[in-house]
């Protein structure tokens, strides 16, 4: 694996960019360029900061670069057995670890092993005024001084350049089966959440319209056994999980524009036009149709979250803050880039 | 620390215009009422507040924060005060704030599995209201019966689940939070992953310096089907750390793995006789949970490990009263430890499990040169140390001595690339030593993130986060990289 320390040159980049007053566009692999807001400014490219820096399967424990790619540090964790808890997905062959943390993206094991935040013990950063700051560490347990770490997570580079990140690892299980239950929507739901509620050892659950999908794993035995009680068939579709995670299936092959929309579990079948996929556990729904911005975020407000616009076009990409929380938002900025030069705009306009 | 006292006429004013925001009768201010508050359980600081209210309602404690706000007058926050690190110290010209009449549980869902939870509810009590469902919160601090979830979020506390179940900030859902200036703001509700940045993570462990917490929503888990304790003796404290790393190593997640080191072990077995080996060096305490399968195979591994690194004995609990009394031991080793000596200091760094041979000796080299006896007991699962000093504070200078050791300690925690703290806050205490794990211009973001909640600075000032000025006068360095200056002295 190719390791480069480009440290140096990025913080030299911020110090220019503070210089002259250009804003700064962070990329790693501009797998994520469709999310958020287009933004003008000069590309800062990651893909030169590099590699593993230490793994320490004992500690389950990783330090890496943030312009890693995400398929290079996989391989590497596999290599000794372990895993990221929040299977990421990569949107493409170029996806970084940096840019995958910066969106606070996770997948399918979301409910079970956490998001990507949830993993991220520390992180060693530029800020706005071109200072390397470190943040956390390499322990799991760590309250020394304020949870600057995981704010970077889905901040969409907005705060800082991430330059290394300490990550929680797990192990792979011992073995991984999936059932599929044909049923509707509605029971498909209320099965989910019993799911998610029982000891069984259930690591994903999605619902495609049609069909019920849980992933199970563990040792050999107790997933035997887990599979045997919920029933069901072993899918046709043997990487189902990686297509769903990647985007893959058929049901995100339509030109209508997609949402991702975060509601509480027993949040009802959305009574929007089009196609809807349900994850973790409730959780999530993937909404795809012709619904007005409006329209989806007060659905996702009244049953207790937010929604997203993934592909298409809405005036706001992500779900507009009240107004004491942006507020908030707007400090933070302040006091991590008080200048405004790292991706304006991106993650909310005027921020 | 001197305890300070404002003359009896400032706090009388203070009072009366207090009595204009909240009722009267929620407002303390005669020294005898103020006292019960004068600290938290680290009661090596002690000091009085000007005034203790007790607000009823968030409109309440918005009143008081917009009254402090406009009058500069400083803000602390307190749930049980239960914090181990003087996080809850009132400050001798401020308001102390009591969350103590927030004691409803708003609301168990079941289906969402979530508990709703005003900010003075205690820990204990949202596994128990959450048990009819099958539910429980995994976080389980040793002091649930009494600490607040309040106090939880602000320290980001754990407990001996975490390892396998996660710190407050992996289980909390949705929060609100009454900002200095005395807005309320609602973070996140039922859904996961909030848009914006993520300032449910940032509220946890702020240990009250950015804002009050006034509602909580926590995620619950389902009760496992099985839980099982395996207990292993060993003859040698770095076997035992050996055995730690393997497990983890072996891709084996415990629901939780404690050590006992001989002195507790003696101190425990003379209290409440809870069945230890009394001859071991350590020993460890392994619990294993899921479906009956998989623990039953777990327990095989594990033990089988356990031999592997030289224990010289493993049992498994043979019933649930047996797995009770393993860990009322557990559980009885601090008030034990407080049986054998008149006072004990209880530190909390955190280390990555490979050193903990290496730190244990490091810790046993600094007792003998002190002499001062150190007990350990402690989350070796995340390598969460827990050293408890013994001392004597009615022997001159021995609290001193104490206090010296317990920083020397934080700092081989952070020599061997750990942290000062991994639960328990620095609060008042670990002030000095965030001098040494944070350089100058993290500390300088930290107060940058400080003053875009509390321009003025007026939620419990001078905890958590040291000055620059304060750094300099201790004439702290900065340890990078576990590479401390002056490598040459010998520090273990
Ligand atoms: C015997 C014993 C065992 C312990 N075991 C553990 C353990 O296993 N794990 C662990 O993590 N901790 C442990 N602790 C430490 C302590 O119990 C925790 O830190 C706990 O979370 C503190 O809760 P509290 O309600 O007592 O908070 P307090 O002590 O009252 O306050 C702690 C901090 O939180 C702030 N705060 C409190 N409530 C609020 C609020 N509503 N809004 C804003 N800020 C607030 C205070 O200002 C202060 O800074 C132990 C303590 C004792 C005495």
């Amino acid at each position: 694996m190719l390791s480069l320390d480009d440290s140096a040159n990025l913080q030299a980049s911020v110090n220019a960019a503070l210089e002259n007053g250009m804003p700064l566009r962070i990329r790693g692999g501009g797998t994520k360029d469709f999310l958020g807001h287009p933004c003008n400014a000069t590309p800062l490219d990651m893909r030169r900061h590099r590699g593993v820096i230490d793994h320490q399967p004992g500690e389950l424990m990783v330090n890496v670069r943030a312009g890693t790619p995400l398929a290079e540090l996989n391989a590497a964790l596999a290599r000794e057995g372990q895993q990221l808890p929040f299977e990421p997905p990569a949107f493409g062959t170029d996806a970084t670890i940096g840019g995958t943390l910066a969106c606070n993206l996770s997948g399918p094991a979301r409910p079970h092993g956490g998001a990507a935040r949830d993993a991220m013990l520390g992180v060693r950063m530029l800020n706005g005024r071109g200072e390397i700051v470190e943040f956390g560490g390499q322990v799991m347990k760590n309250v020394a001084g304020y949870d600057l770490t995981r704010l970077m997570a889905g901040a969409m580079g907005t705060l800082g350049v991430l330059l290394d990140v300490y990550l929680k690892l797990v192990p792979m299980p011992e073995q991984t089966t999936t059932r599929v239950l044909e049923l509707d929507a509605e029971t498909a739901l209320r099965q989910m959440r019993e799911w998610h509620a029982s000891p069984l050892p259930v690591t994903a659950t999605c619902h495609d319209g049609h069909r019920l999908y849980v992933r199970l794993a563990g040792t050999a035995d107790c997933v035997g056994a887990a599979a045997r009680r919920i029933g069901g068939e072993e899918p046709a579709d043997t990487d189902f999980w990686r297509d769903l995670r990647e985007h893959r299936l058929s049901f995100f092959d339509s030109q209508r524009p997609l949402w991702r929309i975060s509601v509480a579990a027993n949040a009802p079948v959305p009574d929007l036009p089009g196609d809807c996929l349900i994850e973790w556990g409730g959780n999530l729904r993937w909404y795809r149709g012709d619904a007005g911005e409006t329209e989806i975020r007060d659905w996702a407000q009244m049953h207790g979250g937010h929604a997203s616009c993934w592909r298409g076009h809405a005036a706001q990409a992500f779900h507009p803050l009240s107004g004491g929380l942006f507020k908030l938002h707007r400090k933070l900025k302040q006091a991590f880039d008080p200048a405004g030069i790292f991706n304006p705009g991106r993650l909310y306009p005027e921020l | 620390m001197p305890t300070q006292s404002a003359s009896l006429q400032d706090r009388e004013r203070l009072a009366r215009e207090l009595g204009k925001q909240i009722p009267r009768q929620n407002i303390l201010w005669q020294e005898e009422d103020l006292r019960p508050y004068e600290c938290d359980a680290l009661s090596v600081y002690r000091r009085l507040p000007l005034a203790v209210v007790l607000p009823e309602t968030i409109e309440e404690i918005q009143r008081i924060a917009r009254f402090c706000n406009e009058r500069n007058i400083p803000l602390v926050a307190r749930g049980a005060g239960t914090g181990l690190s003087g996080g809850a110290l009132p400050d001798p010209g401020g308001i102390l704030l009591s969350l103590a009449r927030f004691q409803t549980i708003l609301d168990i869902d079941p289906e969402n599995r979530l508990a709703r939870l005003q900010p003075g509810v205690t820990n204990l009590a949202v596994s128990q209201a959450a048990a009819p469902h099958g539910l429980y919160y995994a976080p389980d601090p040793s002091s649930q019966i009494a600490c607040t979830i309040g106090g939880n979020v602000a320290e980001n506390s754990g407990g001996v689940h975490c390892l396998k179940y996660g710190l407050t900030v992996h289980n909390l859902v949705a929060l609100k939070i009454v900002t200095m200036d005395g807005e309320l703001v609602s973070i996140g509700e039922r859904a996961l992953d909030n848009p914006g940045y993520d300032l449910l993570a940032l509220m946890c462990g702020s240990e009250g310096m950015l804002g009050i917490i006034v509602e909580v929503t926590v995620r619950l888990l389902p009760v496992p089907e099985s839980a099982q304790v395996l207990l292993a003796a060993f003859d040698d404290i770095a076997n035992a750390a050996a055995a730690v790393s393997a497990i983890i190593g072996a891709g084996i997640i415990p629901a939780g793995l404690e050590m006992m080191d001989r002195l507790t072990i003696q101190a425990v077995e003379d209290f409440v006789h809870a069945g230890y080996p009394r001859d071991a060096e350590a020993i460890l305490l392994c619990e294993l949970d899921g479906t009956q399968q998989e623990v039953a195979e777990l327990i095989r591994r594990v033990e089988t490990l356990m031999r592997r690194h030289g224990a010289s004995e493993t049992r498994v609990a043979q019933n649930e009263q047996e797995r009770q009394r393993m860990w009322q031991g557990r559980k009885a080793a601090f008030p034990a430890i407080g049986r054998i000596s008149p006072d004990y200091y209880c530190m909390d760094g955190t280390i990555p499990r490979a050193a903990l041979a290496r730190v244990l000796t490091g810790i046993r080299r600094l007792s003998e040169d002190y002499g001062l006896p150190v007990a350990n007991v402690f989350h070796a699962g995340d390598g969460n140390l827990h050293p408890l000093i013994l001392y004597d504070a009615n022997r001159p200078g021995e609290l001193e001595r104490t206090e010296e050791l317990g920083g020397r300690i934080l700092e081989l925690c952070i020599a061997a690339g750990g942290t000062i703290t991994g639960e328990h806050g620095v609060g008042m205490e670990k002030i000095n030593q965030m001098c040494l794990q944070f350089d100058e211009a993290a500390l300088r973001q930290f107060h940058a993130v400080k003053a875009a909640f509390d321009p003025q600075g007026l939620l419990n000032p001078g905890k958590a986060v040291p000055t620059l000025h304060r750094c300099a006068e201790f004439g702290a360095m900065h340890v990078h990289h576990g590479e401390l200056k002056f490598p040459e002295l010998e520090r273990f």
